[in-house]
């Protein structure tokens, strides 16, 4: 009996750790492609929070800044803008960033992006709570610009 | 006369989201069964997008493309042209336009090649000829760019009630934009004004009614 006990506390350790360091999942990401001399892009992603987070900041080794942006139509004009504070997601909810709405912007690009290649990212969130600061790295994958039309796309078809 | 909106009509919606049905179960006869529901459920057919025709704005431009020519609009007389203000650096909503700009001419088949589209550039500082002849030909190389300097631009986007303006973010800058995609005839008269949230389906939808004999 007693050592069920501990096997179960070991396991509610094992599982409390792992939440620690899977407080976000980063899905389905991928970077916009590039043109030569083109200096800005987007980065789009799924990400799902088992805390309350916020993604604060992020970095890649081809873009001399990165941004967190939201894209947002008033009228017909389109206006993008930087999240000062940051883009919070909820505890159990999945942020999407995708066309139309937010992006990872990448900026002050080092080197045109083609298509099929990856870009890593490190993404910076904060936790809402402890308001301690954790990272996450990720392979994005690039589409080349003009190609991949049915992925993002598609899912623009609101009914 | 004012600009009606069609998309604002209940009706219309519905019509919209029952075509969007038939698009999605039919998949490439997409347009011919769009149009066999709306004669199917009674509706006369009209644009999704809004009705501009007798506009009194946006009837011409003198821009020069990335060669160097000058181009006005009646070098593009006899085809329907599709002209989109944006700019290269924009991550999203110019890529997004312009990638639904070339799906759209597939969408027409064999009368994709009566569409023009034209990229003005908002950005003419950073876009230079080259970058918007590479840009264009990632999406399609029958796509043409245009740029004018500050004062033909200035003056392109009043003709056309069209907004830009720079915003800085980080040590760099954005543009914000107007990111309708105005709509010409083949006879070179403006039509429509099709908004940045419509899909490729609805954009396909007008410009084949465009191209049907009245």
């Amino acid at each position: 009996m007693q050592r069920m006990t501990l096997t179960l506390a070991a396991l509610v350790l094992a599982s409390a750790s792992a939440s620690a360091h899977a407080q976000v999942t980063v899905s389905d990401a991928w970077v916009r492609g590039t043109v030569p001399q083109q200096k800005a892009t987007g980065a789009f992603m799924h990400i799902a929070a088992e805390q309350d987070v916020r993604l604060i900041a992020g970095a890649s080794p081809v873009a001399g800044v990165v941004e967190i942006h939201e894209m947002a139509m008033e009228g017909n004009v389109m206006k993008m803008r930087e999240l000062k504070g940051g883009l919070p997601i909820a505890k159990g909810a999945t942020a999407e960033l995708k066309p139309g709405g937010y992006h990872v912007m990448l900026m002050d690009l080092k080197q045109t992006l083609k298509g099929g290649e990856t870009v890593p990212v490190t993404l910076t969130f904060e936790d809402a709570v402890s308001k301690k600061t954790f990272t996450r790295e990720l392979m994005a994958p690039v589409k080349a610009l003009g190609g991949a039309t049915s992925g993002p796309h598609s899912g623009q078809h609101k009914h | 006369m004012p600009p009606v909106i069609a998309h604002h009509s209940p009706r219309r919606a519905a019509l919209t989201r029952l075509g969007g049905i038939a698009l999605a179960a039919l998949g490439g006869a997409s347009l011919l069964a769009c149009d066999k529901l709306a004669e199917a459920t009674g509706q006369r057919a009209g644009f999704r997008g809004i009705d501009i025709t007798g506009a009194d704005y946006g009837r011409e431009f003198r821009l020069t493309d990335v060669d160097g020519r000058e181009r006005t609009l009646a070098d593009f007389r006899g085809k329907l042209v599709l002209l989109y203000f944006g700019f290269v650096q924009c991550p999203d909503v110019c890529p997004t336009a312009l990638t639904r700009a070339a799906e759209v001419k597939r969408m027409l088949g064999p009368d994709g090649d009566k569409l023009q589209v034209i990229f003005v550039t908002v950005d003419p500082d950073r876009d230079t000829p080259e970058m918007l002849r590479q840009y264009m030909a990632a999406f399609d190389p029958s796509f043409v760019a245009l740029r004018g300097d500050a004062e033909r631009l200035k003056a392109t986007a009043t003709e056309f009630k069209v907004y830009y303006k720079q915003v800085p973010t980080g040590s760099s800058y954005t543009m914000d934009h107007t990111a309708l995609s105005y709509v010409f005839d083949t006879q070179g008269r403006l039509r429509l004004a099709l908004r940045h949230e419509q899909t490729a389906q609805d954009y396909a939808h007008d410009l084949a009614l465009l191209l049907r004999p009245a």
